[in-house]
Formats: C-alpha cells, sequence, structure tokens
C-alpha cells in the first residue's frame, strides 16, 4: 500500500470497496493493529495505532467492534457468552451483563438463539452474533471487513440493514466490500481503492469498476 | 480484580469441561509421568534401606587377651566412645559373653554339657564399634591393631567379612546411581511429553486466542483460564496417580518385608503420602503452569 491519506470522522459511514487483493482488509488491519505500516501513522482518537505495543492492543481495541467475513466466533461459547465475553474482558459488573447481552441479541434477532453454540447456527445468524458482539460495549466506531462475503443475499440485506442502524445510532462505521451493489444501495461516503492505492473517495458514492 | 479472577476461573473450568479429549490425553500423560515418579521414589527407598540395612551388619569387634585388665578396656571404650568417627561401642565382658553364649546354645545338649564341665571361661572379652560411616572402619582397624594396643588386644575381626560387604555396597552404590540417572531421564522424558501435550491443547486453540486478541481480551485474561487448566490437570494427575499407586504399593508391600523385613513399604507409604501428594501437585501444577505459559507466548502477539 502507498500513498494512503484517510481522514474518517465520528458518525461517518464509510465504504471501503475495491477488488480482492486491493488492499481494504490491510488497511483496516492497519487501524486496529494487526499489521503495522513500514512507513507513517495510523491515528485512532488518542492512540497512535502504529507504536502501539501488542500489551496495548487490548484498551485500543476495546474502543472498537469488529467483525469479519469469518465470523471469528468462539467455537466453544455459546452465542451468548460470545456476546458477553466482549463485555467481560472490559471487567463490566455481572448485573450488566446479564442487563445488556440479552438486549443487543434481541435486537439483532436472535433472542431464541441465545444458547446455540457457533456450529448450530447458519451464516447469517453467526454474523449477526457478531455484530451484536461487536457493539454491545457500544464502541466509538464499528469496524466490519467483508462481512457479507459468505452470505447469501438476503442475509445480506439483513447485516446491512443492521450495520445502517447501529450507525444511525451514533456509532461511526467502517465497512470494507466488494458487493457493488450494496455499496450502492446505501448511498454514503465510499473510499475506492485499486493495487494498495485510494484512486476515489467520494461521499455519497458508487462503486465503480475502475 | 475480583470479577477478572472469578471469570478467569470459570473459563478455566469451562474450557476444561468442553475441550474434555484434550484434557483427558493430557491428564492421563501427566499420570503416567507422575506414576513414573512414585515408583522411581519407592525404588529409591528400598535402595537405600539396603544400603542402610548393610551398613548396619558392618561392625568391628576387638577381643582383648585373657591377662587384659577391665579397668583398661573400659578406658579404651571411653576413648573410643569421644572418637568423632565412632558411633556405638559396646562392652562384652567375659561372663557376658558366656551368658551370650549360653543362651545362644541352650537347645544344644552337648555344648551344654560341655560348657557345665568347664571351671574356666573360655571366652574373652570384647568390644564391639559401630563407625558413623562405613568408610571409617578402616580408620578405627588400624588403630586397634596399633602396637601401643598390642598388650592387651588379642584380635581385631573386621577383615572377614569386610569383602563381602564393600562388594554389596558398591553394588547398590552403582543401583542407586543408576536409580538417580533413571530418575533424572524419567523425569525429563515426562516433563517433555506433558509440555508438548499442553503445547498441542494450546496450539488447536490458537484461533480461539487470536480471537480474544481481537476483541480486546487482555494476556492475562486470555492466559489465566490455561493457568487454571493447568493447575486442574495437576490436581487431577495428583490425585488419580495417589489413587492408582497406594493400592499397588500396598500389593507389593509383603513381598518386600519379605525380603528385607526392616522396610515396609505400606507404612513408608501412609507415614510419607501428605509428602508424597504435596510433591506430585507441586509438579503437576508447575508443569501445567509452566507449559501454558510457554506455550501461549507466540499466540499474543497479534
Amino acid at each position: 500500500m502507498e500513498e494512503i491519506n484517510l481522514k474518517i470522522k465520528p458518525g461517518e459511514f464509510v465504504s471501503v470497496v475495491g477488488k480482492s487483493g486491493a488492499g481494504k482488509s490491510t488497511l483496516l488491519k492497519l487501524l486496529i493493529g494487526e499489521e503495522k505500516p513500514t512507513k507513517g501513522r495510523v491515528i485512532f482518537g488518542s492512540y497512535e495505532v502504529n507504536k502501539l505495543h501488542p500489551k496495548d492492543f487490548p484498551s485500543l481495541r476495546r474502543q472498537m467492534g469488529i467483525v469479519f467475513q469469518d465470523f471469528k466466533l468462539l467455537p466453544t461459547k455459546s452465542a451468548y457468552e460470545n456476546v458477553a465475553f466482549a463485555l467481560e474482558v472490559d471487567g463490566h459488573p455481572q448485573e450488566e451483563i446479564e442487563e445488556l447481552v440479552p438486549q443487543v441479541l434481541d435486537i439483532v434477532g436472535l433472542k431464541d438463539h441465545q444458547h446455540n453454540f457457533p456450529h448450530e447456527l447458519s451464516g447469517g445468524e453467526k454474523q449477526r452474533v457478531a455484530i451484536a458482539r461487536a457493539m454491545v460495549h457500544n464502541p466509538s466506531v464499528l469496524i466490519a471487513d467483508e462481512p457479507t462475503g459468505n452470505l447469501d443475499k438476503i442475509n445480506t440485506d439483513e447485516i446491512m440493514k443492521l450495520l445502517i442502524k447501529i450507525n444511525a445510532l451514533g456509532t461511526t462505521v467502517i465497512l470494507a466490500t466488494h458487493n457493488d451493489h450494496i455499496v450502492n444501495v446505501i448511498g454514503k461516503r465510499v473510499v475506492s481503492m485499486v493495487d494498495g492505492r485510494i484512486i476515489r473517495d467520494e461521499e455519497k458514492g458508487k462503486y465503480v469498476i475502475a | 480484580m475480583t470479577t477478572t479472577l472469578s471469570r478467569i476461573i470459570k473459563y478455566g473450568l469451562q474450557t476444561f469441561q468442553r475441550n474434555g479429549w484434550v484434557s483427558l490425553a493430557t491428564v492421563v500423560v501427566m499420570i503416567l509421568a507422575l506414576l513414573v515418579f512414585h515408583f522411581l521414589i519407592i525404588f529409591d527407598v528400598i535402595t537405600g534401606q539396603i544400603v542402610t540395612v548393610l551398613n548396619d551388619k558392618i561392625d568391628i569387634a576387638v577381643y582383648f587377651k585373657n591377662e587384659a585388665k577391665e579397668d583398661d578396656i573400659l578406658k579404651l571404650e571411653g576413648a573410643l566412645a569421644d572418637l568423632s568417627e565412632v558411633k556405638k561401642v559396646e562392652y562384652i565382658s567375659k561372663s557376658k559373653a558366656l551368658d551370650i553364649f549360653k543362651s545362644r546354645h541352650k537347645n544344644d545338649a552337648t555344648i551344654s554339657q560341655a560348657l557345665d564341665e568347664l571351671t574356666d571361661n573360655p571366652l574373652l572379652a570384647s568390644l564391639n564399634i559401630k563407625a558413623k560411616d562405613p568408610e571409617y572402619y578402616a580408620i578405627i582397624a588400624g588403630f586397634l591393631e596399633g602396637e601401643n594396643l598390642s598388650g592387651i588386644v588379642e584380635k581385631v575381626t573386621y577383615n572377614q567379612n569386610r569383602g563381602a560387604i564393600e562388594r554389596l555396597s558398591s553394588v547398590v552404590g552403582t543401583l542407586q546411581n543408576f536409580g538417580l540417572v533413571l530418575t533424572a531421564f524419567l523425569a525429563i522424558t515426562a516433563v517433555l511429553v506433558t509440555f508438548n501435550t499442553i503445547r498441542l491443547a494450546i496450539y488447536s486453540n490458537r484461533e480461539e486466542i487470536g480471537i480474544m486478541r481481537l476483541v480486546g481480551a487482555s494476556n492475562k485474561f486470555i492466559h489465566g483460564p490455561y493457568i487454571v487448566n493447568g493447575i486442574l490437570y495437576g490436581l487431577i494427575a495428583g490425585i488419580v496417580s495417589l489413587i492408582i499407586a497406594a493400592p499397588l504399593i500396598i500389593w507389593a508391600s509383603p513381598y518386600v518385608s519379605a525380603l528385607m523385613p526392616e522396610l515396609s513399604l505400606t507404612a513408608y507409604f501412609t507415614g510419607n503420602i501428605a509428602g508424597l501428594f504435596g510433591y506430585q501437585l507441586l509438579f503437576g501444577i508447575f508443569i501445567g503452569t509452566a507449559s501454558s505459559v510457554l506455550a501461549i507466548r507466540r499466540y499474543l502477539t497479534i
């Protein structure tokens, strides 16, 4: 990746688009500290991510919610426990967890599947658990890397509705995707990437094949 | 802090239970390792006992000439007792020697009759000397055979069974050294196997560890449950290995006692059960914890 100069304001909904290998995922990984830039700076709020020590990652990541294409749920924990985990790592009291987790699972429409384990859930359901986990601690930013990549059209629409809803509640959403349809429908800011460079950055943009 | 700790313990127990097969495999390996230790300890106790028994069988007897005065003998007894190499000196007077001889042969009519016909006590007074260490016997024998005592000393019996005892001692010594090497070897094997098993268990969870990092779990939160797991492995393995070893030891005890009446394995086992269990537990907990800590480190960098 080269010459990346991107600034995202609080409350925005930004879609990062481009073909596979264009650098979308790398861009997000830089933001969460999973990858380090060879040059340049990555700033997240008061954190200078590129200078963080691995032991400081937890506190950074508690400011964000992250959703992945492959869900990344903990396989030995139930839906409820997966969501609760995001609060437990932050030291939230038990009563708060017992109150919040069912609420959030209700928002994503999984009230009836709380005690199912990931292998008992469909792809769409898993991703909704992941979103519930990513939003339960009320992060300032939600980062979604191809959240609909493994889902069918109906589930994709459901997930997108959820992301828009979360954004409407004030959370910044950064979405990486190669699905032109969903980007065109939501009509928010679009950052287009090709070969590791940002070639276009438009408010109310469209996914244009470069 | 207490919330975090209780959550770590909760997850430790949960992981243990939900990774049932991995937990079982790890615990079984640790049980085997601990059983090996059990039997090495027993082996050590037996060979140690053999050495003690053998050493106890060695002593020196000085027989005094008929004309030697009892005063001189008692003086020598006092001098010997003051030597730092000497553990015990026992004076057997002529009449006591006769009593011992009589009681030993009281069922033998010919000898009893012959003794009764004697007017004179033919037995010699003697001192029985036990050294603190078998190595000292040569020094003590040298002292007794010295010129200045030649007037009263008739003979020093030491050399007769010395060869046999020394050979036995060296065999047992070799056996003990061999046991030590075997213990070290098996201990290293047990540690490595246990370490590897736990490492594999953590390796199979590496993705989960990565996910936890991405969700914002601190290292101690990820680490903690594995340490709890390690403690649990050690605890269960310690208890089970003791349960397996106990009946075996009690079963073998009479056979060992038949060979060595001085040694009761059952008594040793029941007397040292707290120590044995404590060591095993410590070993289990240490190896469980150390393996987890070492194995997990590399997955905590994401």
